[in-house]
């Protein structure tokens, strides 16, 4: 059996470190008032939920008042989205990219169905958007564009602020899926014109189903849920106190570690992909310097991902794959398609996704680990043997 | 996920190459999830005397090509053409149901390779 374990999965997740679990720790027990109550229990806690509110507001650059929380990027998209398309109360058009995580994508088509027309704007071969063509897209009726950060498989970065800027000048509402950036790079909503953005707790070292929701002042939205005036009544229900809690020095010791944290996984990510790349037949997929800080993802030609994962997990090593036969939908991902991948090339796609925790050391063992694997593999694949 | 018995073909796939002297190959590519497979047999006095095959695809692929090939290996040609999906997955000790699709390629194959020994042998 392996003697180790190398995670380099955090796209999916990201482990809880110790000085947030130890800060939310009370918070179970000790301090379990409901920030709604009006008695010192209570109080004490609500202090605590607002000092985190300040300080999820402190690394967007934005205001205490502009942040909601919510469980997660998945609902504050639902909330942002939806919202919008329900206060407008009428069909409209939205825009949005053909790589969205299924996050947004699943809203859009739902909404779809409710006579919204929506545009899924194609992305260049290393899965960039043109601002233009969100510009081009543009019609009398667009009520909302909504275009992520980075994406979560290919690492790509989208030209945010730029987006943002053609929204502004057109009157267009901005959503932006940020769940990936938040923590691994700098974030203004300002300076981004950003109107909307999701964010999720458990990929920058915090717990998970927590998040939150900027959305700029002034905007108006309907709520999806009812039943109490929590989150000013945009996401009702008792509040989840330790999740928030969480969430808050999750950020505050993600915002301080920035520039350190992006300089060390930039070094270690550039270092993999120039070992791998070693390998005789290895693509890169994505953006060679857009790119989130921790990002690899590769198509090992000739072989399929969730065999390279099987082999990698044998040896302690956890990635994933956008391969058909690990999708669950034996559909090879859509944003691997959207590059323009051929379908062999996509089904032998490795995502490793570095993050807090990873060292010199982890990149020594899967470089050492992968060649051989990869050799296996090939050894048995009849388009290998026929190439 | 995986049956030990998955993974033990998947980690030490038994038959896994190619037979230059072949009788029958059978290729087969799946429409599901686009992984694919090369299936060569030898056969002699009308039995499968060796049995080689070549896989692009996930482990359950891998897994159930080399299962496929453990059960054939002796047959006749006629018993080996009885041999389904369902009896290579058994055989592993089930497939998660996503993966059952993985055990048709292995059978599939075998058909193939069968069919072109069969029209080799009349054409000869």
């Amino acid at each position: 059996m392996h003697s180790r374990l190398v995670y380099m999965d955090h796209g999916a997740t990201t482990p809880v470190r110790k000085e947030v679990f130890d800060y939310m720790a009370p918070y179970f027990q000790e301090h379990y008032g409901n920030p709604s109550s009006l008695h010192a229990p209570g109080r004490e806690v609500r202090q605590a939920v607002e000092e985190a509110r300040e300080k999820t507001a402190s690394i967007l650059g934005a205001n205490d008042d502009e942040i909601y929380f919510t469980s997660g990027g998945t609902e504050s998209n639902n909330i942002a989205l939806r919202g919008l398309a329900r206060r407008r109360g009428k069909p409209g058009h939205i825009i949005t990219s053909s790589i969205e995580h299924h996050a947004v994508l699943d809203v859009c088509r739902d909404l779809e169905k409710d006579g919204h027309r929506v545009t899924y704007l194609p992305v260049d071969p290393y899965g960039r958007i043109d601002p233009g063509s969100v510009r081009d897209a543009i019609t009398d009726d667009t009520f909302v564009i909504s275009i992520m950060a980075a994406n979560n498989e290919i690492g790509t970065l989208q030209p945010v602020r730029e987006i943002g800027a053609v929204a502004r000048e057109k009157g267009v509402l901005f959503h932006t899926d940020a769940v990936q950036v938040v923590g691994q790079l700098p974030v203004d909503v300002n300076q981004m014109n950003i109107d909307f953005l999701s964010l999720s707790a458990h990929k920058l070292n915090g717990p998970k189903g927590i998040g939150a929701l900027y959305m700029k002042k002034g905007i108006k939205i309907d709520a999806l849920y009812h039943g109490g005036s929590q989150e000013r009544k945009l996401r009702p229900g008792t509040e989840n106190v330790p999740g928030i809690i969480g969430l808050g020095k999750a950020i505050e010791l993600a915002g301080s570690e920035i520039p350190d944290k992006k300089r060390n996984l930039e070094h270690l990510r550039d270092r993999l992909i120039k070992g791998l790349q070693g390998i005789d037949e290895v693509l890169l997929n994505g953006h060679p310097s857009e790119r989130l800080p921790g990002n690899v993802n590769v198509s090992f030609k000739y072989i399929e991902g969730e065999s390279v994962l099987l082999s990698l997990d044998m040896e302690g090593i956890a990635a994933s794959s956008g391969s058909a036969c690990s999708s669950g939908s034996l559909e090879p991902s859509h944003v691997l398609s959207a590059i323009g991948l051929d379908h062999s090339t996509a089904h032998g796609s490795v995502r490793f996704s570095l993050g807090f925790g990873n060292s010199e050391e982890d990149i020594d063992y899967v470089l050492e680990k992968t060649p051989p694997i990869v050799e296996r593999l090939r050894s048995m694949s009849p388009t290998y043997n026929s190439r | 996920m995986y049956s030990e018995k998955v993974m033990d073909h998947f980690t030490n796939p038994r038959n896994v190459g190619d037979l230059p002297d072949a009788d029958g190959i059978g290729e087969t590519g799946s429409f599901k999830c686009g992984d694919t497979m090369k299936l060569y047999i030898k056969v002699k006095n009308d039995r499968i005397e060796d049995v080689k095959f070549q896989t692009f695809g996930c482990g359950a692929a891998i897994a159930s090509s080399s299962m496929l090939t453990e059960i054939v290996k002796g047959r006749t040609v006629d018993e080996a053409a009885q041999v389904s999906n369902q009896d290579v997955a058994n055989e592993l000790g089930g497939l998660p149901p996503m993966k059952l699709h993985c055990s048709n390629l292995a059978a599939d194959a075998l058909q193939n390779a069968i069919a072109d020994y069969k029209s080799r042998r009349q054409s000869a």
